[in-house]
């Protein structure tokens, strides 16, 4: 894989090539050739299950792992290689709760400091400056285990930064916490980012990287399967891009429209629902579930509501377009086609696909 | 340092932060720093911990049975620098087995310092430094228990370079052997570790009879030349009670340093196993 990094002289801050670890007695690698690089002050986000490789990865850059294959370089300095050097250029806060249960958050933070050789006059200040800013000041002399999830996080990432690193790698920062401590915790990326500090971060949540990272890597079995921003990734999703319309038929062809915007440039395929429309009397509940099944071109049986007793003909077509291109380009054709079979537009919505639909498509399963 | 730092973005402006002595040896300092804070502000529960026993020990044996007549009058000169030996050893080794085998299975806290910047290995040294301070002092503190129980303990000042080094070298040997069984035992089997392991060291140790006279008994002279709290013990004796019969000193301490040499490197090896991936 190319390790794409903008060529403005300064080299990436975390390059990894190749990158291959096989733990004692496994079977198999958990990371299987990755490679990648991360710019300076870039986000970089891993997604991808459990048992990805991910926190394997991670592990390799922040000198806990030792690695079977490849390099991996944090500032240009090989962490297999030198790893007492490559631990004062990286900052780690695990998935686990590993704060100092003997001293207090205060402590936790200054003792981390001194390991790391800060003078003593400028870990105090920093302290109190992180204290402060992660709202943690009224609470600096109690002890770790007296707090909550979400506290730890925010203890572990204040001591993080506390020898202010050259890379930040958070390992799932916000599973298991709740939704108030997760958006504060990403509202503490999204801050490190402001500064230029670089986060490598790992989640298995989709909306998380998409929400935070300036670029995704879609890791499954030890593979980097896909680097890209989340626009890109997406955008390179044929067919997961939709278009959902609403239209009032006015007594025009349901059927007939359905095969003229299923003929369209850039549409791939045509798919109507929720026929809400017409006497909601009779039919049977002729199976929710099969409709979604058979999904590609099975088209015109399904249809909405002709069948038995006194044909009133729907009065509203919903309908959804999968389509080859970029939404937006594609609103004007429908709206001509719909006028042209004097039908009405009553409503459009862009459908974007998520990394959740990257993922599928690019393992064939879901992410969960 | 080179210059492949470029400015790097800091929550604070300002110095580089890491100083210009951030070396190895600063953050060794800085974890062995760390240890004895927390041990320092629990000093009397670490004392009442480890010297309880060696308490109990010297009470018992040698002042109970004594005037009970029991024992031979002059038994706790055998006794106290046995006690004193078996205070050491097992203070460094309970020093770096317990927190070990709780750090890497249990409460992981010992990651921070992991990711410290100096070598793995020398995390692990930090362990037997500090338990072996742990014990020196805990050995140390028997003196003044051992004169308060018994009225009076051997003594003599051409013995204290001698009582000097072995007391060394039994803190030292107790905090290898402890962090041979901190990482090399599995978490689940703890207690056993404690009750098959610890229990006979502490009786096969020569800490409560001269070695030389289990002649009478040579299996258990054999088994109990295999434990290095034995030499420990005999080493002891030759400083304080050179009248009872005991091994060459330099019986004792050659054994001591080899086994403290091969267990330290021993140690450092399963160390950086549970360390590293």
């Amino acid at each position: 894989m190319e390790v794409g990094v903008e060529g403005n002289g300064q080299g990436p801050v975390v390059e990894v090539r190749d990158l291959v670890k096989r733990y004692r007695k496994a079977k198999v690698n958990a990371v299987d050739g990755v490679s990648f690089a991360v710019r300076r002050g870039e986000v970089l986000g891993l997604l991808g299950p459990n048992g990805a490789g991910k926190t394997t990865t991670v592990g390799v850059l922040t000198t806990r792992v030792r690695r079977t294959g490849g390099t991996a370089c944090v500032s240009g300095v090989d962490v297999g290689v030198d790893p007492v050097r490559a631990r004062r250029l990286v900052a780690v806060v695990p998935q686990r709760n590993n704060l100092d249960r003997s001293l207090s958050i205060r402590q936790n933070l200054l003792f981390h400091a001194a390991y790391h050789g800060v003078p003593a006059a400028e870990r105090t200040r920093r302290a109190s400056e992180l204290l402060e800013e992660f709202g943690l000041a009224d609470r600096a002399d109690d002890k770790p285990d007296m707090f909550s999830g979400g506290q730890a996080q925010r203890v572990m990432v204040a001591r993080a930064l506390m020898h202010a690193p050259e890379v930040l790698f958070l390992d799932e920062p916000t599973t298991g916490l709740d939704p108030a401590a997760r958006l504060f915790v990403w509202d503490r990326v999204r801050d490190l980012r402001a500064r230029g500090v670089t986060v490598v971060l790992t989640t298995h949540d989709m909306d998380e990287a998409a929400e935070l990272a300036d670029r995704v890597g879609i890791m499954d079995h030890g593979k980097l399967l896909a680097l890209d921003t989340p626009a890109a990734l997406t955008r390179g999703l044929p067919g997961r891009t939709t278009l959902e319309v609403a239209v009032a038929l006015d007594g025009s062809s349901a059927e007939d429209l359905v095969a003229g915007l299923g003929a369209l440039d850039g549409v791939e395929r045509v798919e109507r629902v929720g026929a809400a429309t017409g006497p909601p009397g009779g039919w049977p509940p002729m199976g929710g579930g099969p409709m979604g099944g058979g999904r590609p071109g099975g088209g015109p049986p399904g249809d909405g509501g002709s069948p038995a007793g006194p044909a009133a003909p729907p009065r509203e077509l919903r309908a959804r377009l999968y389509l080859l291109g970029e939404a937006p380009a594609m609103v004007a054709p429908v709206a001509a086609l719909v006028a042209s079979h004097r039908a009405q537009l009553t409503d459009v919505a862009i459908g974007a696909p998520s990394l959740e639909d990257v993922f599928i498509a690019l393992t064939g399963r879901a992410l969960r | 340092m080179t210059t492949t730092t470029s400015p790097t973005p800091t929550t604070t402006a300002g110095p580089d932060p890491r100083g210009p002595a951030a070396g190895p040896t600063r953050a060794f300092l800085a974890v062995l720093w760390r240890d004895l804070y927390v041990t320092g502000r629990e000093l009397p529960v670490f004392l009442a911990q480890v010297v309880l026993q060696p308490l109990f020990l010297l009470f018992v044996f040698g002042k109970v049975l004594g005037d009970l007549g029991f024992t031979q009058p002059g038994y706790t000169r055998v006794l106290f620098p046995g006690i004193v030996a078996l205070t050491a050893f097992v203070t460094g080794l309970q020093s770096t087995a317990f927190p070990l085998v709780i750090d890497f299975s249990f409460t992981k806290e010992i990651e921070d310092r992991l990711l410290a910047p100096l070598p793995v290995g020398m995390v692990a040294v930090e362990k037997v430094v500090f338990a072996s301070l742990r014990a020196l002092l805990a050995a140390l503190v028997m003196l003044p228990v051992g004169v308060w129980i018994l009225g009076s303990i051997p003594w003599r000042s051409s013995g204290v370079p001698l009582f000097v080094t072995v007391l060394i070298l039994g803190c030292l040997v107790g905090s290898c052997l402890g962090m041979i069984l901190g990482t090399a035992v599995p978490p689940n089997r703890i207690n056993v570790m404690f009750a098959l392991i610890l229990t006979p060291l502490l009786f096969t140790g020569a800490s409560q009879y001269p070695w030389a006279s289990l002649d009478s008994l040579p299996w258990f002279q054999v088994v109990t030349a295999l434990n290095p709290l034995t030499y420990v013990s005999e080493g002891m004796r030759a400083a304080l009670v050179p009248e009872v019969p005991h091994m060459q000193p330099w019986v004792s301490v050659l054994v001591l340093v080899v086994t403290i040499v091969v267990s330290l490197a021993a140690g450092i090896r399963l160390f950086l196993r549970r360390a590293i991936d």
